[in-house]
């Protein structure tokens, strides 16, 4: 059985009931909004409504939530599965430093947004030794030229490119 | 054999083999450190793929799906860490006999197992393809239909000991994929009037974020770790030499890892536990096992091999993904214009058998650079985790905004990340999500197909394949269901035995006060009444 275990390991017990009533919560919220968010065509039987499966997926969510919270090994709310959501709320950090660095790259261009995005985030870390910072300047050039470059990705050029020589711009457009 | 000729005719071109190179080398990398994984690194890659022809991007996507576990191997054997979760096992075996100082015949016995999997799959199915193209097109909307609720329930059920969280989840996915205008009548389903969500959430959106942005804020979340690794020295090739003295065990479990790879939903998991088990069973030494036994090592590592071969069936007969990196895969098909399915094996059996080619070269691609890059891929683990995070995060971001350069979809990711980061910190599956995403829209699809043809519900299943698949489902239910009453009976009578009361204080008081009302306890209290000094008082 020690094998079934590392491959199947066990599910972490402190955040289970506030994921799990929060998983509940929202299933509820989108059941009761069925009737607003989909539309009954008339004259169309009950399989082909468009509502159809939004409500067989719900009704999915709400009773596999409602077991999953009632199976659970501690549902009563304890101080841990507070610190435990806590954890998760700082993890909105991360989506912030991704959503600046989404929305410099139509501004500064996708080379040096990144190079501003993954150089401060390398420090946020705690790397301090100029090392990590080379390596980290490398990497972004390598990303850039592999998937810009070689791959040829649709990456928009910069409003910053506009203030570039015609040469240049065009060059930095489809390069950087 | 003719159709083995079309196929490598398919394959020698300059890009596909450039595809092959690179996707073989890369997913060996990419195994090779822990954190990154297979998934992580086609999710990224998946947008790229769509400007390249279906046969270069889906042999790139292979290359790296099939050659990621011979690169997890390395750490799993060597520092006791997998590179992939699928090599959880190989820790057991493998680093034991690191301990021991036989690194090296580890690795080469791992790689020879790994090899002997990858070949049987591809072997399998290519003396298979032809009764696949006959059995292909007796499946009509219906069967789908079946055979795709058939891997729902699996995915579900596979997940033992989450099973009610899993379900939640791939009901989660269903509503995904239904969010956005409805194809056929075209009304709104929850779009809450936003213009951004009427087109639907994109699959490789949510796999991006469920996968890669997730797996990097959970790395710069958590704790680098110290790791000192030594060097590989010798001859790599004597694991074939030991692999050859167990052809039984090998054997046993390729056959796993195909039977498992065809089932939807099943995957490596279960292939390599039942190979392992079946291992112990019929070895000499069992109680080896767990110890570094050789034998145990064979029956991980080729089962985990055998399965990429064989989870590319039901993708291509079918077109059902029975995991989430095939489902990935099929989005390659669909932004093509190519529908896998009956008709792929009918008209487009060349294409077909390049991609099993395809499989077949890359195993011996990958072996060949083993043998020489050993070395340098053992360094690749010395890359701090919060570092890795930092890198999978910029990656990402150029996965999910090549595909419209819109921003909403960057947003949507980082969501999906966030989702993703709490179910990995529960240790919840997130596989489900994606297969209920891809399995509800092809359920949809041919749920309203097969029943405009049908007028009784027994109609659903007159055919004997849709009866089948039917039977199936019936089956693994009740099968599930005996298996939870039966451990549920267990669970009951150790509660019995331990706990004989409630431990909870209010509980414990109304319990003692019910028992000093009841005709026993006034007995007892009336005798505790005519205590001895009572006694002598009267």
């Amino acid at each position: 059985m020690a094998e079934l275990k590392i491959l199947t390991p066990p599910i972490a017990t402190r955040g289970q009931s506030v994921f799990a009533l929060c998983f509940l919560g929202f299933a509820l919220i989108l059941f009761l909004l069925l009737p607003y968010q989909t539309t009954m065509v008339e004259d169309t039987t009950w399989h082909k409504q468009p509502g159809f499966w939004p409500m067989v997926s719900i009704i999915g969510m709400v009773v596999f939530g409602v077991l999953h919270f009632w199976r659970l090994p501690r549902r009563k709310l304890e101080k841990i599965d507070y610190k435990e959501a806590l954890l998760w709320i700082r993890g909105v950090e991360f989506v912030l430093w991704f959503m600046i660095y989404v929305s410099l790259v139509p501004i500064v261009g996708y080379l040096p947004s990144t190079l501003i995005f993954v150089l401060p985030l390398i420090y946020r870390q705690g790397y301090r030794k100029p090392f990590h910072f080379y390596c980290g300047a490398l990497f972004v050039f390598s990303v850039v030229i592999f998937f810009k470059i070689i791959l040829e990705v649709k990456i928009p050029g910069a409003a910053l490119y506009e203030f570039f020589p015609a040469a240049i711009r065009n060059f930095l457009i489809l390069n950087f | 054999m003719e159709n083995i000729l079309l196929g490598f005719d398919v394959l020698a071109r300059w890009d596909v083999v450039l595809a092959i190179l690179c996707g073989s080398i890369g997913g060996v990398i990419i195994g090779a450190i822990p954190g990154v994984g297979p998934a992580v690194a086609i999710a990224i890659l998946l947008p790229a793929t769509f400007s390249m022809e279906p046969i270069v991007g889906l042999t790139l996507l292979l290359g790296i799906y099939g050659s990621s576990m011979y690169g997890g191997a390395i750490p799993a054997i060597l520092i006791n860490t997998p590179g992939t979760p699928v090599n959880a096992l190989t820790t057991y075996e493998g680093f034991p006999m690191t301990t021991r100082g036989e690194a090296r015949r580890a690795l080469s016995l791992a790689y020879a197992a790994s090899f002997f999997g990858g070949i049987f799959s591809v072997i399998c199915l290519i003396l298979m393809a032809p009764i696949l193209a006959k059995v292909a097109p007796l499946f009509g909307s219906r069967e789908i239909f079946l055979a795709a609720l058939l891997g729902l329930v699996l995915v579900i059920i596979a997940h033992r000991g989450k099973i009610l969280a899993a379900g939640m989840l791939a009901c989660f996915g269903l509503f995904l994929n239904t969010v956005g205008l409805e194809p056929v009548k075209y009304s709104s389903r929850y779009t809450f009037d936003q213009s951004w969500l009427a087109n639907g959430i994109d699959l490789i959106v949510v796999v991006l974020g469920l996968f890669a942005i997730s797996q990097a804020y959970f790395l710069m979340s958590g704790d680098d770790v110290k790791i000192r690794v030594n060097k590989v020295r010798g001859n790599l090739l004597q694991g074939f030499r030991e692999l050859s003295r167990h052809p039984v065990v090998a054997g046993i479990s390729g056959c796993f890892g195909v039977v498992m790879g065809i089932i939807p939903g099943v995957g490596e998991f279960t292939a390599q536990f039942m190979s392992y088990t079946t291992a112990e069973r019929i070895s000499k030494r069992p109680k080896a096992f767990g110890h570094g036994s050789s034998e145990g090592l064979i029956a991980s590592e080729a089962a985990n091999n055998a399965v990429p071969g064989a989870a590319m069936i039901p993708l291509l007969a079918l077109g059902i993904p029975g995991e989430a990196l095939t489902a990935m895969m099929l989005s390659v098909f669909y932004v093509h214009n190519v529908i896998p399915g009956p008709g792929l094996f009918l008209y487009q059996l060349d294409f077909v058998t390049a991609l099993y080619l395809a499989l077949l070269i890359l195993n011996v691609v990958v072996v060949i650079f083993l043998m020489f890059a050993t070395n340098f891929l053992v360094q690749l683990v010395r890359i701090p985790n919060r570092y890795l995070g930092v890198c999978i995060l910029t990656l990402g971001f150029v996965g999910v905004y090549s595909l419209r350069n819109n921003p909403s979809d960057c947003a949507m990711a980082a969501v999906f990340g966030l989702l993703g980061y709490i179910l990995r910190r529960l240790k919840l599956p997130i596989i489900p999500i994606i297969l209920g995403m891809v399995l509800g829209g092809i359920m949809e699809v041919k749920f309203r197909s097969s029943m405009s043809r049908v007028k009784e519900p027994l109609d659903f299943i007159d055919r004997p394949i849709a009866a089948m698949i039917f039977a199936v489902i019936i089956i693994v239910l009740l099968v599930h269901f005996l298996r939870v009453m039966r451990e549920w009976e267990p669970r009951k009578e150790r509660k019995w035995t331990y706990r004989k009361s409630s431990s909870k204080f209010g509980r414990l008081l109304f319990n003692r006060r019910k028992h000093m009302l009841d005709d026993r306890g006034k007995v007892l209290r009336n005798l505790q009444l005519m205590s001895p000094a009572r006694k002598k008082e009267d």
